[in-house]
């Protein structure tokens, strides 16, 4: 039975990245078929193919797919302990150029860039920074672009950027409409949001800090491989690289690209020019 | 006898820490099979898990990691507040999904995807615990052609996970935690070669 699912797999990812230039046919194939499972029984069909024939007929279909496959749950200030890192380590670096560029790749609805404009306003950098924040999914890129958060999830983030060591009050950077708050502007002018896929596209800057978390760990091998060689070619020499909190460069060939510059936070330094 | 399972996957929850210390210290030091546990443990807080479970007989044993090659062997455990699943290839994955059964890791994730991957080669053991998690994990383990245990409810501290299982997979072994461990030894001894 399970040569069947894998094989349908198979052809429907090959049908989507024909159909709609989604390439998921990297993605790691355990959680890929956990996600695929569950979206056959939202869309009420009984099998892979059953979904493959429902997606290639209906495009509303196959925009409620997208989001099962790519949305990401993100706090601000996600694991406070590398915000903390980034500000004492890695700004000191960053405030000796005179301008500053930060990729953030699969930034899904925005929590994470917006962490760290309010970060580098809190280390009087922003003025001089470019943030280029890339995701694939386009509704999530829209939500992100508005900058609205539910009111009840302010909480959280508001502990986690006490924890992450800053210096202002993160009421200061939105403002309660009802059930929402609405982030400040200024942020969102500082950012740059981007359709951007790590399987096809290719380096669009040069960058000072790439920062890439709970991404990797949906691709596969080649994939990962892919996304890090990307990386390294946008970064410049001695350029840093944050990864999600489980994820490192430890089996990964691209290893070779980086030193270990604070491995606890999993960020990374691109090596210099030999 | 029982062919030697590639890759033995064992989930718990309350009650069951004492339990898997106990079956991994009666474990060979040379256990041929690798061994991947998920435990359910609150997310916040130090993991002392490896410490908890550590002993010197036993296999060695660590954390595993996303990507990681599994090493026969190896006994290794789930990192809190991330899903561990197993890819053909032989190696860890992890994914940030949504808890199941409130949960992640969660049982059944590393179940159905050793399932998936090992097919016959899987073995899984439900351990004591309160709610239904690995339930249908064990069942796509038995589906896959796999050897499905569970712990024997009289010498389950919590029952409700060993039960939920046991109905999932109704031809599961129930096992108390003597004889797990010889259960285990037995499998490890015999390569099928």
């Amino acid at each position: 039975m399970d040569v069947e699912v894998d094989l349908e797999i198979r052809l429907l990812l090959e049908a989507i990245f024909d159909r709609y230039h989604y390439d998921f046919r990297q993605y790691a194939q355990a959680s890929l078929k956990r996600r695929l499972t569950q979206a056959c029984d939202v869309l009420g069909v009984a099998t892979l193919s059953g979904l493959q024939e429902k997606v290639l007929h209906e495009p509303e279909a196959f925009a409620t797919l997208l989001q099962y496959l790519t949305v990401q749950v993100s706090d601000m200030f996600r694991d406070p302990e590398f915000f903390l890192a980034i500000r004492r380590h890695v700004v000191p670096h960053l405030a000796t150029y005179p301008s500053v560029k930060i990729w953030c790749a699969g930034c899904s609805t925005g929590e994470e860039p917006y962490s760290l404009a309010i970060l580098l306003k809190e280390e009087n950098l922003l003025d001089r920074s470019i943030i280029y924040a890339t995701d694939i999914n386009a509704a999530a890129l829209r939500e992100a672009a508005a900058g609205v958060y539910p009111l009840e999830r302010l909480r959280g983030f508001t502990e986690n950027h006490r924890r992450a060591g800053g210096t202002s009050s993160l009421s200061d950077w939105y403002h309660a409409s009802g059930k929402s708050a609405i982030l400040d502007p200024a942020l969102r002018r500082k950012i740059t949001f981007s359709d951007h896929s790590l399987a096809t596209d290719n380096v669009f800057s040069e960058v000072h800090l790439v920062t890439c978390r709970n991404v990797l760990i949906y691709f596969d091998h080649a994939l990962q491989a892919r996304a890090l060689d990307l990386f390294a070619d946008a970064l410049i020499p001695r350029g840093f690289l944050g990864l999600g909190s489980k994820e490192s460069l430890r089996f990964s060939p691209a290893a070779a690209s980086f030193d270990e510059f604070q491995p606890r936070e999993r960020l990374y330094r691109k090596k210099g020019v030999a | 006898m029982t062919p030697r399972p590639e890759l033995v996957v064992i989930g718990g929850s309350a009650g069951a820490i004492e339990v898997l210390r106990d079956v991994l210290r009666g474990l060979p030091r040379d256990f041929a099979s690798a061994v991947a546990i998920v435990i359910h443990l609150p997310p916040e807080g130090p993991n002392l898990l490896l410490e908890v479970l550590a002993s010197e007989g036993a296999p060695p044993m660590k954390l595993a990691e996303d990507k990681e090659p599994i090493r026969p062997g190896t006994i290794y455990l789930a990192v809190p507040d991330y899903h561990l699943l197993v890819e053909k290839g032989r190696t860890f994955a992890f994914s940030y999904d949504e808890r199941v059964h409130f949960c992640r890791p969660a049982i059944d994730v590393l179940f159905e995807s050793a399932a998936a991957a090992y097919g016959a080669g899987s073995m899984g053991i439900v351990l004591s615990g309160a709610n239904a998690d690995g339930a249908a994990g064990l069942k796509a383990i038995a589906d896959a052609g796999g050897i499905t245990v569970v712990q024997s409810l009289e010498s389950a501290g919590m029952i409700a996970m060993p039960a939920a299982a046991l109905a999932a997979a109704p031809g599961s072994l129930e096992l108390n935690v003597p004889a797990l461990v010889g259960f285990l030894r037995a499998t490890g001894e015999n390569d099928g070669r």
